[in-house]
């Protein structure tokens, strides 16, 4: 039932997607606007910093994952569906976990696109270790969908949703970001530091593990008024 | 076993901060009955379906299914509660029948031929792949309305549902209530509109400022009867 | 805590009367000289930051799970004392580094989580006060994953970059700076004793008037 339910909800979103596509669209304009921006903002004559295309991916990401999120919970806000499907006849935390599914497959997209134009805006080698980076970019994408899922759902009916979101989620995904960059930094020297982004996968990995217990026990006690 | 017969309010209370949303309210509904919750716009209407739906807490008091709790019956109880509030809890960019199949298949009420029932009762049978955005108001509350009662729950709950409807819609609405009463169903309706309520409701709970300020049958001259009982306030 | 809380009162208030002198008769730090007694605040209010981050995200878990009000009120008044001691070690610390180091930030480790967490606590207080309804179950739930998250920071900060003396110091301190140091250390825990039960007197008169507000309704 749990399983079933969090896939239906998935489904759902997915058939919504693919007819309207605009989340989809936007956040990857959006994400590709943000490289852009980054890079002008990094490239010194002409050369760009072979450091900062780690960063930038992972800025990327955040930025355009917290867009995505806040437009996710816009949807369900609109008719009120998200009391329908708190009223489904299952664990409420399935919800959760379909959502939060939801956005990752949305930001996987996105990295599949944002992976190549940074590798190839700075001449980065991205692709040297493909399967490490894949798992690095995995972990952390579901370290901050887990808990963006959670706090978005929750301001669904809060004042100034918009604003805070991002205050509570940057700061709370800085571990994130830190093993996100510097795994990918590592993964970027030649060459590879493959010890080092297996350890920042190890991080990433336990954290999911641990947030994600935690984001399915207080989802139900959360949503109920 | 989740199926219940009656639903109760025992000495309910809600509050928000300093707003009082709920005060010991204690009201019994059983199968058959269609109870009218009426009140003024801020009565605590809404949180009273709320309590009864799981979607709110009480701060006090409790809220029982059956003589059960709700946790002690678990997340199977809300397979016996259906629930149609105003804004209608419909995917605008999915299609009749799609809105329809996911919420089946969520309440594992699966199966074409209830769904084609379905859309035929609500007057879209040929507009099942239209996507509901293109709706008019009338059609997404017919929808609504089966939607909300696909999987045949024990407890109906509808929140001003004919807010927005013509006639003929109301008389709709209105017969489809009686029909599910008469098969057992507990149904509460909360509404400001009196005139609807009238002949259509067989209990009626007047609630004011929170408070619960009569539980009787419903009688002939409800006007009559909720003006004396509310005041002017 | 009631009874004592005047005496209490009294022994901090002579504490931190006297503690300039100690500081002052403490040894002399060689190479950092007198900008070293910073010390003296900086680490115990970092100290007590951690302590009262703790509480605050216990009481969260309690809050969030219990529905106990008190203890959203304990999440609550510790969450704004570990903004205010973060704001003694945010200030203090850039004020030593610039003179024991010659620059005002340099994202070490311990600094760096310091700040992170401080963020966190202040990001509940804005939640608290600008989250609409619900807003004290999602401060709760913040708070929660805050503490959860304080062995994550710790690790990645600390794989990340590290110029701060190691936590081993504090052990290791001569006599001479060791008393001051604990005195202070003490001194500054009591504060933060006395404002924590203040601040929740005042939280429960809160909760007291709004009952009286409900009561008079009925």
């Amino acid at each position: 039932m749990f399983a079933r339910t969090a896939l239906l909800v998935l489904q759902k979103d997915f058939a919504i997607e693919v007819r309207s596509r605009e989340i989809l669209y936007t956040t990857l304009l959006f994400a590709l606007s943000c490289v852009l921006i980054f890079s002008i903002a990094f490239v010194k004559e002409g050369e760009p910093l072979l450091d900062a295309a780690a960063g930038i991916l992972w800025i990327a990401v955040e930025f355009a994952g917290t867009l995505a999120l806040g437009k996710t919970f816009e949807r369900e806000r609109y008719a009120e569906t998200l009391r329908a499907l708190l009223l489904a006849p299952a664990p409420r935390a399935a919800i959760y976990l379909g959502k939060m599914l939801g956005v990752v497959a949305l930001l996987a997209v996105a990295e599949a696109l944002l992976v190549p134009l940074v590798a190839l805006l700075f001449h980065a080698p991205l692709f040297a270790e493909p399967l490490l980076l894949v798992a690095l970019l995995a972990a952390g994408t579901v370290g901050f969908s887990i808990v963006g899922t959670l706090f978005a759902a929750m301001l669904v009916r809060a004042r100034s949703r918009d604003v805070m979101l991002p205050i509570l989620l940057y700061p709370m995904t800085v571990p994130v970001m830190i093993a996100g960059v510097r795994g990918t930094s590592a993964l970027l020297q030649s060459p590879a530091d493959t010890p080092s982004a297996i350890m920042w996968i190890g991080l990433l990995a336990s954290l999911d593990v641990v947030f994600m217990t935690i984001a399915l026990w207080t989802f139900e006690p959360l949503m109920t008024e | 076993m989740t199926d219940f017969d009656s639903v109760e309010l025992l000495d309910v209370s809600r509050h928000f901060g300093r707003r009082r949303a709920l005060s010991h309210v204690s009201l019994t509904a059983r199968a058959g009955d269609i109870l009218g919750l009426l009140g003024p716009n801020g009565a605590g209407k809404s949180t009273i379906i709320g309590a009864l739906a799981t979607l709110v807490a009480p701060t006090s008091g409790e809220v029982r299914y059956g003589g059960k709790r709700a946790r002690a019956l678990g997340d199977g109880l809300r397979r016996h509660i259906g629930l149609l509030a105003h804004e209608l809890h419909l995917y605008p960019e999915l299609t009749a029948r799609q809105n329809l199949e996911f919420f089946a298949k969520l309440y594992g009420a699966d199966g074409a031929p209830a769904i084609d029932a379905a859309l035929e009762r609500a007057a879209l049978a040929d507009r099942g792949h239209e996507e509901v955005q293109g709706f008019s108001r009338g059609m997404r509350q017919r929808l609504a309305l089966e939607r909300a009662l696909l999987h045949q729950p024990r407890l109906v709950l509808f929140d001003e549902p004919f807010t927005g409807l013509d006639d003929h819609a109301v008389s709709i609405v209105a017969s489809r209530l009686r029909e599910l009463a008469a098969a057992g169903a507990i149904v509460i309706i909360a509404t400001h509109d009196l005139d609807l309520a009238d002949g259509l409701v067989t209990r009626v709970a007047l609630i004011r400022e929170g408070r619960l300020l009569s539980d009787e049958p419903a009688a002939a001259g409800l006007r009559a009867r909720y003006r004396s009982v509310m005041g002017h306030a | 805590m009631r009874k004592i809380f005047l005496p209490l009162l009294v022994v901090a208030t002579a504490m931190f009367a006297y503690a300039p002198y100690l500081i002052d008769g403490a040894a002399y730090e060689s190479s950092m000289g007198l900008v070293q007694k910073i010390f003296y605040f900086h680490a115990p209010s970092g100290m007590v930051m951690l302590v009262s981050a703790i509480v605050c995200g216990v009481a969260s878990a309690l809050y969030l799970w219990k529905r106990n009000p008190g203890a959203d009120h304990l999440a609550l008044a510790s969450a704004e004392l570990t903004v205010l001691y973060g704001l003694i070690v945010m200030l203090t610390g850039p004020l030593w580094a610039r003179k024991a180091w010659g620059i005002w930030w340099d994202w070490d480790a311990r600094l760096t989580m310091s700040f992170v967490g401080w963020l966190i606590a202040i990001s509940y207080l804005f939640v608290r006060k600008y989250g609409g309804p619900g807003s004290d179950k999602l401060g709760a739930a913040l708070a929660v994953f805050g503490t959860a998250n304080v062995p994550f920071i710790y690790l990645s900060v600390n794989f990340w970059r590290t110029l701060h003396p190691k936590t081993s110091v504090v052990p290791t301190l001569p006599p001479l700076i060791a008393g001051p140091f604990w005195f202070s250390a003490l001194a500054l825990f009591l504060l933060y004793l006395l404002l924590l039960t203040a601040r929740l007197h005042l939280e429960r008169q809160r909760a007291a008037l709004d009952a009286l507000y409900l009561e008079e309704e009925d």
